[in-house]
């Protein structure tokens, strides 16, 4: 066992560690080490432009998409290889929170679903960051329960072949700034809900869709809701067959859930940098015995993730498959930020109220309690996690679904009469 | 970066693990918790002739010279089958002790008959309840002759030697505690096994009346060496910790899949997959942390206090967190004698206390974490 790269890992980092000395924007890693969830923290100049632009650099040089094929604007790099860049890049990844969803989820669909002609079209500007997309899927009745949804697609009465939508979507991140989205729709309410999708592209400035923000718990607005009136797509922008489209939800599903959860980070840390920091009783809150116990068990959810990401890197560097130990990822990280936040607070006292750049940690902890509600039910809720833990890695037998052979129609809506 | 086991040491732990299952299946387990046998002597020598008792132990003194790795996969396999033998005792912690601190002729006289299996070692540590700490420790050593109670000793009857803490003359040993070596078979010991909630694995009383001690190593290194040797003994029992985590999550995943209630099986109903799913991120997370200790241990890293604690917290949290979880999955069945569930909550909770407690490793945990992010003293 050893933490050490082969000497072909170790060349490809010199290589990227090199490139990213002379190219990144140094003048904003001040900015970009204070980042949150799905923020860059850039402030001084316009954020989306310093994506866009340290986007357009990457891909140059290859490394906007590593292991994307050359043909659609990647880099044609290895897992590994991959691996080694994001380590790399540190905290210039957060330059990308624009990106994230187009290059974690759409695109991979794109290119197991579209034409070639299409994959050559619209893959290269979402790589180069010219052109950002959305997450067309949750609805107010259809979130967990994705299949339920009931955005209606249906063929346009001018014998066209294009297809006319109705319906609303909602918890779109970015749709306010993007401009393509990736629309899951029923077109078919007759048959059982799961068989009767179809998924599409669309342009978001296709007249007929309406963007609106959300206002969230925490006072933020990185969600939108999307209304879809009588909005015209042509027949060409079809990803799958008709009442395909649960199938190739799932090649997006499964990219989000491995996205998000490889990224993420318990915040551990600055939780023991904030303890460090405090004192109770005049003594240091580290000799607190309580303290030390709540701490170590954040402690080991931390390096357990650490490790079990390790696990993952080291079978990649043997040119295998990681296991699905990394499964875990999300559940583990969702819950204990939220834990460390509300312990943080604790820990503050009766000044833990408190927001604002001004108190302890810069305010860090309050506003990741805020916001770590989202975490755990964005991109597959907890709950749905555990469940694909027990039904793919433990083999346990689905829930009974009393909806499963039921035409969509007939699906009762209402749970109190 | 190789976070993972080797192709041999894979090798190994397929060859142990159909070993074990063909000479220590429950029934020999329950054999040991339920009769006045110290141990199965039987698997101890099979283990002794397969040769891994001296993985770690240098092959001048008997072992294979192989490393700790190789113990990892060992203590791994034996916790999955809760093998009522004392490796822990004799191999990870009074061989690793005789090794570490030992003279020459200490070294020879013990080693080759520890590897062997023809002599059992312990450790003789605790004497009261509470954390076993320097001034906790009254057994004493005058002029050569040992005096005290040690209490609880794992293994204490079928010991042939053992190490014991004990004050030593004054100004000599590092706060007043060192080691010595005790051969259990000459005139002063007395022993008796004691009940446990754990008896597939022994605990006993040793007395101590004038036995004869001689020091195992530097007074003033000893008490440096017992943390040390606690530290390594940790990445390994952590191993034990998750094998047995993995098999009480298996038993469980297997009895939701079998077991029919309301027209389905168990397995199907959200509280109980809910119920599995976490702990099989228990058990993922503590295969994890335990991975960080093999490393540090196996490459004598100045990490090993870290990742010894990391490991040895996130390993009891695991398969306490499964055993007994793994009863609740049974439902009445698992309350029975005849089920096994009750031999993995069992050793879960008695492994739990080996080597002091999860709140003594949690204090152990952070405390070592702030001198490892404290800047180096100039």
């Amino acid at each position: 066992m050893n933490f050490d790269d082969t000497p072909e890992e170790a060349a490809f980092r010199a290589k990227v560690r090199a490139w990213i000395d002379a190219n990144a924007p140094t003048e904003l890693l001040p900015e970009l080490k204070t980042a949150r969830i799905g923020t860059s923290g850039v402030t001084s100049v316009d954020p989306m432009a310093a994506g866009k632009a340290w986007q357009q650099k990457k891909q140059q040089a290859g490394y906007a998409a590593l292991n994307w094929p050359k043909e659609y604007g990647g880099g044609g790099f290895s897992p590994i290889e991959r691996v080694i860049w994001s380590q790399e890049e540190g905290p210039y990844a957060a330059l990308g929170a624009p990106f994230t969803i187009g290059f974690g989820m759409c695109g991979p669909t794109v290119m197991a679903w579209a034409t070639e002609d299409q994959k050559r079209e619209l893959l290269p500007p979402l790589v180069r960051g010219e052109q950002i997309w959305c997450q067309l899927f949750s609805e107010p009745a259809g979130g967990s329960d994705l299949a339920g949804l009931r955005t209606r697609a249906e063929k346009a009465a001018d014998g066209s072949g294009d297809w006319i939508v109705n319906g609303q979507k909602i918890w779109t991140s970015g749709a306010q700034h993007s401009d393509w989205g990736l629309l899951i729709s029923r077109t078919d309410p007759n048959v059982p809900k799961h068989k009767g999708l179809t998924m599409f592209f669309l342009s978001m400035k296709t007249p007929g869709v309406e963007i609106r923000p959300i206002k969230q718990a925490n006072g933020d607005h990185g969600f939108n809701e999307v209304y879809f009136t009588d909005v015209r797509i042509p027949d060409a922008q079809r990803l799958g067959a008709v009442g395909q489209g649960w199938e190739v939800s799932l090649t997006t599903l499964m990219n989000e859930r491995m996205s998000i959860g490889s990224s993420m980070s318990t915040g551990f840390p600055e939780l023991f940098a904030l303890v460090e920091s405090l004192e109770i009783d005049g003594r240091p809150a580290l000799d607190d015995s309580r303290v030390r116990s709540r701490l170590a068990s954040f402690a080991v959810r931390s390096s357990g993730l650490k490790y079990t990401g390790m696990r993952a890197i080291t079978a990649l560097s043997k040119g295998g498959i990681p296991g699905p130990e990394n499964s875990i990822g999300k559940l583990v990280a969702g819950s204990a930020m939220q834990e460390a936040a509300m312990f943080a607070l604790e820990l503050e006292g009766e000044a833990g109220v408190l927001t604002g750049p001004d108190v302890q940690a810069g305010g860090r902890f309050q506003e990741v309690l805020m916001r770590s509600p989202a975490t755990r039910i964005e991109g597959g809720s907890d709950e749905i996690l555990r469940n694909i833990i027990a039904e793919r890695v433990l083999g346990l037998p689905q829930d009974i679904r009393v909806d499963k052979n039921v035409p969509f129609k007939d699906i009762p809506t209402r749970g109190r009469g | 970066m190789n976070l993972d086991f080797s192709d041999d040491q894979k090798l190994l732990r397929d060859q142990l693990r159909r070993f074990l299952a063909d000479n220590c299946p429950p029934s020999k387990v329950r054999t040991i918790l339920e009769g006045p046998e110290a141990y199965d002597r039987e698997l101890y020598r099979g283990l002794a002739e397969l040769g891994v008792l001296g993985a770690a132990i240098p092959e001048a003194y008997g072992g294979v010279g192989l490393g700790r790795l190789e113990l990892c996969v060992l203590a791994e396999e034996l916790g999955r089958v809760l093998a009522p033998v004392p490796v822990a005792s004799s191999i990870y912690l009074a061989a690793e002790f005789i090794l570490t601190a030992g003279s020459e002729a200490q070294k020879s006289a013990w080693l080759p008959k520890l590897a062997s299996g023809e002599a059992v070692g312990t450790f003789a540590f605790a004497e009261k309840p509470g954390r076993v700490t320097p001034g906790a420790i009254q057994a004493r050593v005058e002029g050569g002759q040992l005096r005290g109670v040690k209490v609880p000793v794992a293994d204490a009857e079928a010991a042939h030697v053992a190490v014991v803490a004990a004050r030593a003359q004054a100004g000599e040993a590092a706060r007043g505690v060192g080691l010595f070596l005790v051969d259990l078979s000459g005139p002063g010991v007395s022993r008796e096994t004691l009940s446990s909630i754990d008896p597939s694995r022994k605990q006993g009383r040793i007395t101590f009346d004038g036995a004869v001690a001689e020091p195992l190593g530097a007074p003033s290194q000893g008490w440096s060496t017992i943390e040390h040797v606690l530290d390594q003994a940790a990445v390994l029992i952590a191993f034990e910790q998750v094998g047995g985590a993995d098999r009480a999550l298996e038993m469980g995943r297997d009895y939701a899949l079998d077991r029919m209630a309301f027209g389905r099986p168990i397995g199907s109903f959200q509280a109980i997959k809910h119920m599995l799913a976490d702990m099989y991120v228990s058990a993922t997370l503590a295969r994890s942390n335990a991975y960080y200790g093999a490393w540090a241990l196996s490459t004598d890293s100045a990490e090993l206090p870290v990742a010894a604690a990391t490991a040895r917290v996130s390993a009891t949290q695991a398969f306490q967190h499964c055993a007994k979880n793994n009863i609740q999955v049974h439902g009445g069945m698992g309350f029975t004698w005849a089920f096994d569930c009750h031999l993995y909550y069992r050793r879960s909770n008695a492994l739990a206390l080996a080597l002091g407690s999860q709140s003594e490793w949690e204090d152990h945990l952070i405390e070592r974490l702030r001198r490892q992010n404290a800047p180096a003293a100039a």
